[in-house]
């Protein structure tokens, strides 16, 4: 059908704008964005039937299919579980440009809670990092926060 | 067949925007409230069918965000990207197909997304999207058509938006709780000619769920099993310059086959009421034309005569109609759950008298593309 040689007459068109959103952080990561605002640390969830903490907090645990109201105050440390460091290309959800490779993205077991929280690692060096790692989220300074993902700036390694 | 029953339902009250509540806490709340009126535990549903659009949520794979929230934590969960009236017919399938129980979920946020970027999403992307269509203004293109095609005028549409906001004020679940007038209608912002602002539905947050049982699981239900005695879908042309859009032909083939499985003749006479997808106003006369409840054209002769009233022959849309409340997906499951809630008395302020059988619609893709139909009784024939 198509010859190599009318291969550059085929057309594509081109849509590179952005579907806005709005989305509702809802009451219970409202009070995890707030708590990280005013103390500068994390808050976790309770399950009434299996005692999982979560964090961040949510409303209903999956497995016992029951709602969960207490809130358990976390600090701002845990323990590294996963990591990559990651090297291609991304264009950033953030600003719509590229984000600055390498990074690390990490899956971070903050202490006292049972599920995972991932977030960004402050060491992109492969050979300085391991699994079992203590770490220590580093705020954005009070003023400059927004109830945002990004309120945490990255995770340091203590240890 | 086996005989179906729908035996839980629930819904939030539709609104503007709810803050306080993720996808995944509206989709918890109305789950756990249709097994509480089911008078129905976790273990007694058997698969869970949740309704989600990645555009309004903004999400890849969307359905897969509200599985916890929808108790389906190790069960069978599938899902459907459409009208909720076609997730209940998927799930209604499903229970025909072996499965006991089947619960069926849909959702959506209008608030948090742009809603005419989204319905701009709709359209074929060469030719038509980046012209702008979306869905007040393809809608506009066709109430025009049908206007030019029969004679009618922008006041036949206007009483349709005055009956059913009038509806809606006895509705505790409608968004909007509106005294609106024929001159109020005509006077409202002029959104896309003929189309006013009170000739559109309002955007709205909110969610649905329904528990569709096989008959040898309905014991286990606590409330009076509403029968599903029809059902039936079929689709048009995707392409809005391919179709007749005056004439909704996939609904009347629609509506022929699921009066032929509930052994319908003459639906004027045997169905008590309707609960149709009246996204604009227009469309309630065109859809009653096409479920055949008179000749075409001549859906905004009924509403003259005062049939289409709370007190007439066959109210419709009881409920306020999607006019008055509109969640997106969720809509199509909500004229099912009103349907339910008027099959067995419970329907408050706005109870249709002696309503026996009653026929639930809902549409997907710009201007019903594809139609679904619902015949529900609360006698099993
Ligand atoms: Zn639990």
């Amino acid at each position: 059908m198509t010859t190599e040689r009318d291969y550059d007459k085929l057309l594509t068109v081109a849509l590179d704008k952005a579907m806005p959103y709005d989305w509702s952080i809802g009451l219970h990561g409202s009070m995890f964005f707030q708590e990280i605002r005013e103390n500068q640390r994390f808050v976790g969830i309770r399950c009434p039937q299996c005692k999982k903490v979560y964090v961040p907090p949510r409303r209903v645990c999956g497995p016992c299919y029951t709602e969960m109201d207490e809130l358990v105050p976390l600090s701002d440390t845990g323990t590294l579980r996963a990591f990559s460091v990651v090297n291609y290309p991304f264009i950033d959800p953030n600003t719509g440009g590229q984000r600055p490779v390498p990074y690390t993205y990490g899956y971070i077991q903050m202490d006292g809670a049972d599920n995972i929280f991932s977030h960004i690692i402050n060491e992109t060096d492969v050979s300085k990092i391991e699994v079992g790692m203590r770490l220590k989220a580093v705020f954005k300074p009070k003023e400059k926060m927004q109830g945002h993902i990004t309120d945490i700036i990255h995770f340091d390694i203590i240890s | 067949m086996d005989n179906i029953a729908i035996v839980g339902v629930a819904q939030t009250k539709y609104a503007e925007r709810k803050k306080d509540k993720t996808c995944a806490d509206l989709v918890f709340d109305v789950t756990r409230a249709a097994m509480e009126d089911a008078g129905l535990a976790l273990e007694d549903v058997d698969n869970v069918v949740t309704v989600s659009n990645d555009f309004i949520d903004g999400r890849t794979i969307s359905s897969m965000a509200v599985g916890d929230a929808a108790g389906a934590h190790d069960k069978n969960i599938s899902t459907v990207e459409g009208d909720g009236a076609f997730g209940a017919l998927y799930g209604a399938m499903r229970t025909l197909g072996g499965f006991g129980t089947t619960l069926v979920v849909a959702h959506a946020k209008g608030s948090e997304g742009d809603v005419k970027f989204i319905t701009n999403g709709m359209f074929e992307p060469i030719y038509q999207r980046l012209l702008g269509l979306e869905s007040i203004s393809s809608s506009a293109l066709q109430a025009r058509m049908y206007m030019d095609r029969y004679g009618l005028t922008e006041e036949d549409f206007a009483r349709v938006s005055v009956k059913n906001h009038a509806n809606g004020k006895n509705n505790p679940y409608a968004h909007l709780q509106l005294d609106v007038t024929v001159d109020d209608v005509m006077n409202s912002e002029k959104l896309a000619d003929p189309l006013k602002k009170l000739d559109c539905s309002p955007v709205s947050d909110g969610a649905a769920a329904i528990i569709i049982a096989n008959e040898s699981h309905i014991s286990k239900a606590k409330t009076k099993p509403v029968w599903v005695r029809g059902m039936a879908h079929c689709s048009d042309a995707y392409l809005l310059g391919d179709r007749d859009l005056a004439v909704p032909q996939s609904l009347a083939a629609a509506s022929k086959k699921a009066y032929t499985m509930a052994g319908i003749n003459d639906p004027m006479k045997s169905i008590d009421l309707v609960e149709l997808y009246d996204a604009f106003s227009y469309m309630e006369p065109m859809w009653l034309e096409g479920m055949g409840f008179c000749e075409a054209g001549k859906g905004a002769t009924l509403l003259d005569q005062g049939v289409t009233a709370m007190s007439g022959a066959l109210p419709v849309n009881p409920s306020g109609g999607v006019l008055s409340s509109h969640a997106m997906l969720v809509a199509g499951l909500a004229r099912i759950i009103e349907s339910v809630l008027q099959l067995r008395g419970e329907a408050g302020q706005r109870q249709v008298e002696n309503a026996k059988t009653a026929l639930a619609h809902g549409i997907n893709g710009a201007c019903g593309q594809a139609h679904c139909v619902w015949i529900l009784g609360n006698q099993k024939k």
